[in-house]
């Protein structure tokens, strides 16, 4: 059955109508057309599409949209602080935390997540942080340390 | 070229595209959305082996919303990656030969319709014997998945001898036998395959698509199509990671572009995991048995090789793959008497194909965890059998394979230093241990795929009057920054910074010829021939400042965005202002480069796998810790020196050193494209487990330059090859650990713990396979060592 309701997602209220059994995943993707939150495994296992609900880290790949409803959604695209890109986003770019950037969007977002609510982590938590997404190409090392490099820079 | 005084080349700089991937702009195939956009979804078979006696689609074409429905019968022309083996179907015709193979195909408004209409393909199998082990496929009265009737389900055999083996092993004082086997596993780059086709009105077809060889899927297109190639238009977008498994010409791309021929409208296809389990072209599993002769300090005397690959259900790369399992055994060591005999089963499972190191790490496993067993045998220690072994500069191998640059040793100094091998093998605690292994990988496969004497890749560059530059390339960026290599190059020679050029490439209608991200050939090859362009749009700039100036020629410099005398640009004319004078002088400066290899085949069939123009070289120890109770495996950290000739951009050569040691980990310890039957145990990343950022350990790189003399500024291939030594070090270091051999990949903890039972009831603690099948290879085929090749 389809449901008319508002959707917030990166500060902007989008009207969407969609059947209830919708991902989140595919109405941020197909409905309201942002593509920087991707789909890699439709298992909740890779991470790739994870976006932040109200600050928490979720695979939208496995959550309703109507879920999703009066809550404030956060993508990829939401993170550039105006012209301006997020600390994480520098250091993973100027770390060589990206190969072929396709788990890079959920990464940001599950790093994102750790550094607000870890002031200072450890290694080990930004190992245990980003341990629900798989990348692939990098072996992990230039990610860890270029989140640990950003949180060191917020301090 | 310019001799060490590098402005870019040596740099740590980001990707060229690392600003569009870290805010969600990249776009990967999926995320094109042309308007008016239809559905694709195939229907896959249910069955491992079985006739199609009918398909019914009426019902699933009357489905308010379909807009075409297909079948084998559409697309009846067969394709393969190599032209040796066309025997593909875009939808399976007549037969289907393994479970998830796609049989029907449609389009439709969207994926609900979409799926609903597969649910009314009716499909009527008649089931047949499955084939679905290397047993199997040898035995005689299983049905042959390719043609008609019993036999054996042999797809190829090899058969060669370098030298004299028998003399070899009858100089030798020690012998060992042993037997290997290598689980097959898969890529799982983290983007599904995706494509979207559209069809203009004039009847061109375009194809955005997840490739890693746009050529190639370019030429399969046509063929099975039925169209001139210059009415296809390929555009490989950006991979979301390759590693080899996006490097045929796959059912969905030929698909897509039939239905938007067909509805006239876009389609697109976006596998699901599901479905990229069953497209695999992943790691053959593979079975050998290695012979070899030392004599009694180490040195090899002869080897015979014997593998027995299980290639699934098509032909695929598997010609290659069999030869390549046989042909770097001796660029890695001095073997002067070689033999080696392989062959390729089809089975009613997924196509294997190339992945990460195409054929070679499984051989790579046997060698070198055999060479550990000789030195115990010897009495020598890991380290100086290698020493005494490792393949030396310049130098030309048994088997005709040219070696130039090669700085083995260093790599193995380098990681035998930095770990404290000598000090922990063998001293470590019961339960921790060291393992040291190599492995040499080439810089492109020296041939193209089709017999053609055409170069291997071309660059074209266009400079405009306002000074920019565009390069224009058909290599394909995997992840592995091939178009910031490009860009380093061309910015290295023309003074500029990678980040002021514009970078157009993988599309055949814009971009000339790159052969395809395969084979690790992109950065010797597309490099080479991007160098070329540059250093004539470079000569034709200072040949007209010069006039300008008054000046000798080479007594300008091109640096920093200016061209000028020598030591002083700012003597000169900006970049712009040279540029309008040499087109003022020449007119268009636009340039192209090409890049062929040398002739480097030896004079017999199956020279032309294992010829490359230069070889790179990785060693690699690894420290762990194994509990001998559950079997885990804990990595603690892994020592990797890569000779890569020259870092282009060191950040970038890290990170793929760094991906090879994760990929090859998961491999060893956890990794199996694993069947029951004919059925995938586990099509999903929820059963198909690979490494998380918990279980990777600290990896220490070290880049070794031996600056290879033919490649660009030095450079040599660093994708693949440091994936190939991590396996066999694990392996070695779980027996430096407990003193058990698990002679079979991955290396599980039920393996580990039914080698540390066997070893308590007194027997040898070695788990792995117990022989391999009595096969006649075929008559072997007798090869002269080339002229003037000196035994070690």
């Amino acid at each position: 059955m389809s449901e008319s309701f508002d959707l917030e997602v990166n500060g902007v209220a989008y009207p969407v109508s969609v059947d209830q059994s919708r991902n989140l995943l595919s109405v941020i993707r197909e409905e309201i057309g942002l593509t920087g939150t991707k789909e890699g495994c439709d298992d909740c296992e890779c991470g790739a599409c994870m976006v932040l609900l109200d600050g928490q880290p979720v695979n939208s790949c496995s959550y309703l949209a109507v879920q999703a409803q009066g809550r404030s959604i956060t993508t990829v695209e939401g993170v550039m602080q105006g012209d301006e890109m997020h600390v994480l986003q520098r250091k993973l770019l100027e770390e060589g935390g990206v190969q072929c950037g396709f788990c890079t969007p959920g990464m940001i977002m599950s790093a994102h997540a750790l550094l607000d609510r870890t002031a200072n982590p450890t290694p080990e938590d930004v190992r245990i942080g980003l341990s629900g997404n798989l990348c692939r190409c990098t072996g992990y090392a230039k990610i860890l340390a270029a989140v640990e490099h950003a949180a060191a820079e917020l301090g | 070229m310019s001799a060490g005084n590098h402005t870019v080349v040596g740099r740590r700089l980001p990707r060229v595209d690392a600003l569009q991937q870290t805010t969600g702009q990249t776009q990967f195939a999926d995320d094109l959305n042309p308007p008016g956009a239809l559905v694709g979804r195939q229907l896959r078979s249910t069955h491992a082996h079985a006739a199609i006696t009918s398909i019914d689609t009426v019902e699933a074409a009357a489905l308010p919303g379909v807009k075409a429905v297909i079948t084998g019968a559409d697309l009846p022309i067969t394709y393969g990656i190599l032209p040796v083996s066309q025997d593909e179907h875009a939808l399976a015709l007549h037969r289907v030969r393994h479970v998830g193979e796609p049989v029907a195909a449609v389009a439709a408004i969207d994926a609900e319709t979409a799926e609903r209409a597969l649910a009314l393909i009716h499909v009527k199998y008649e089931p047949l014997t499955e084939v679905v082990t290397l047993d199997q496929a040898l035995d005689p009265d299983r049905p042959l998945i390719h043609g008609e009737g019993d036999g054996q389900n042999v797809h190829r055999t090899a058969a060669l001898e370098f030298g004299d083996v028998a003399e070899g092993f009858a100089a030798a004082g020690h012998v060992r036998e042993d037997v290997y086997f290598f689980g097959g596993n898969t890529h799982a780059a983290l983007e599904t395959h995706a494509a979207v086709a559209s069809c203009s009105p004039e009847g061109k077809v375009t194809l955005w698509s997840a490739t890693q060889v746009p050529h190639y899927v370019h030429r399969a297109l046509a063929k099975v199509l039925d169209i001139p190639a210059g009415r296809i238009r390929v555009i490989a977008t950006p991979n979301g990671g390759g590693f080899g498994g996006k490097t045929d010409p796959f059912s969905h791309e030929l698909v897509a572009a039939k239905l938007a021929m067909i509805t006239g409208r876009p389609v697109k296809f976006n596998l699901s995991r599901e479905d990229v389990f069953y497209a695999h072209r992943g790691r053959h599993p593979v079975l050998m048995w290695v012979k070899t002769g030392f004599e009694s300090d180490g040195r090899i005397t002869a080897m015979h090789f014997k593998s027995f690959l299980d290639g699934g259900a098509f032909g695929s790369y598997g010609t290659a793959s069999l030869y390549y399992t046989g042909a770097l055994q001796t660029s890695t060591y001095r073997i002067p008497n070689y033999c080696f005999e392989g062959m390729r089963v089809f089975t009613n499972k997924p196509a294997c194909g190339p992945k990460r190191g195409h054929g070679t790490p499984q051989a790579r496993f046997a060698i070198e965890s055999q060479l550990d067993k000789a030195a115990a045998d010897l009495g020598i220690d890991p380290v100086a059998i290698r020493v005494r072994n490792a393949v030396e500069p310049f130098s030309t191998t048994v088997n005709h394979l040219r070696i130039t640059s090669c700085a083995l040793n260093e790599c193995i100094d380098a990681v035998v230093e930095q770990s404290g091998f000598h000090q922990k093998h063998g001293q470590l605690p019961e339960g921790r241990g060291v393992g040291l292994a190599l492995g040499c990988y080439m810089s492109g496969a020296g041939l193209p795929i089709y017999f053609n004497k055409m170069p291997q890749s071309e660059v074209q560059l266009k400079v405009d009057r306002g000074g920019g530059v565009t390069v224009y390339s058909g290599a394909t960026d995997i992840g592995q920054g091939s178009t910031s290599m490009l860009a380093t190059v061309v910015a290295e020679c023309l003074g500029l910074e990678p980040a002021e050029l514009t970078m157009i490439t993988a599309d055949t209608d814009l971009t000339p010829v790159d052969l395809g991200s395969y084979s690790s050939r992109v950065t010797f090859m597309a490099g080479n021939a991007a160098l070329e362009a540059a250093t004539k749009v470079r000569t034709r700039l200072v040949e007209a400042v010069a006039a300008k100036l008054e000046a000798a020629v080479e007594d300008l410099e091109v640096a920093n965005g200016r061209v000028g005398v020598l030591g002083d640009p700012e003597s000169g004319v900006s970049w712009t202002e040279a540029v309008v004078l040499a087109t003022a002088a020449t007119g268009p400066l636009v340039e192209s480069g090409s890049y062929t290899a040398p002739k480097l085949a030896g004079p017999y069939k199956g020279a032309g796998v294992g010829i490359s123009p230069a070889y790179s070289y990785s060693a690699c120890v690894v420290e762990l810790e194994v509990d001998a109770d559950t079997g885990m495996v804990d990595v603690d950290r892994v020592w990797i020196a890569h000779d890569i000739g020259k870092a282009l951009n060191p950040l970038l050569c890290e990170g793929q050193v760094e991906g090879g040691v994760y990929m090859g980990l998961g491999e060893v310890l956890f990794e199996e494209q694993a069947f029951r039957d004919g059925l995938h145990r586990g099509p999903s990343l929820l059963d198909y487990k690979i490494p998380t950022s918990l279980e990777t350990p600290t990896v220490h790189t070290t880049l070794i330059e031996s600056d290879d003399p033919e490649g660009p500024y030095g450079a040599k291939e660093v994708g693949q090859g440091p994936l190939l030594p991590v396996i066999p070090a694990v392996a070695n270091a779980i027996h430096d650990a407990l003193g058990v051999h698990i002679d079979e990949v991955p290396i599980t903890p039920d393996k580990i713990v039914a080698a540390m039972r066997d070893a308590a009831r007194g027997g040898s603690g070695r788990v792995g396979p117990k022989g391999v099948p009595d096969f006649d290879f075929g008559e072997l085929i007798r090869v002269e060592p080339p002229e003037g090749f000196v035994a070690p």
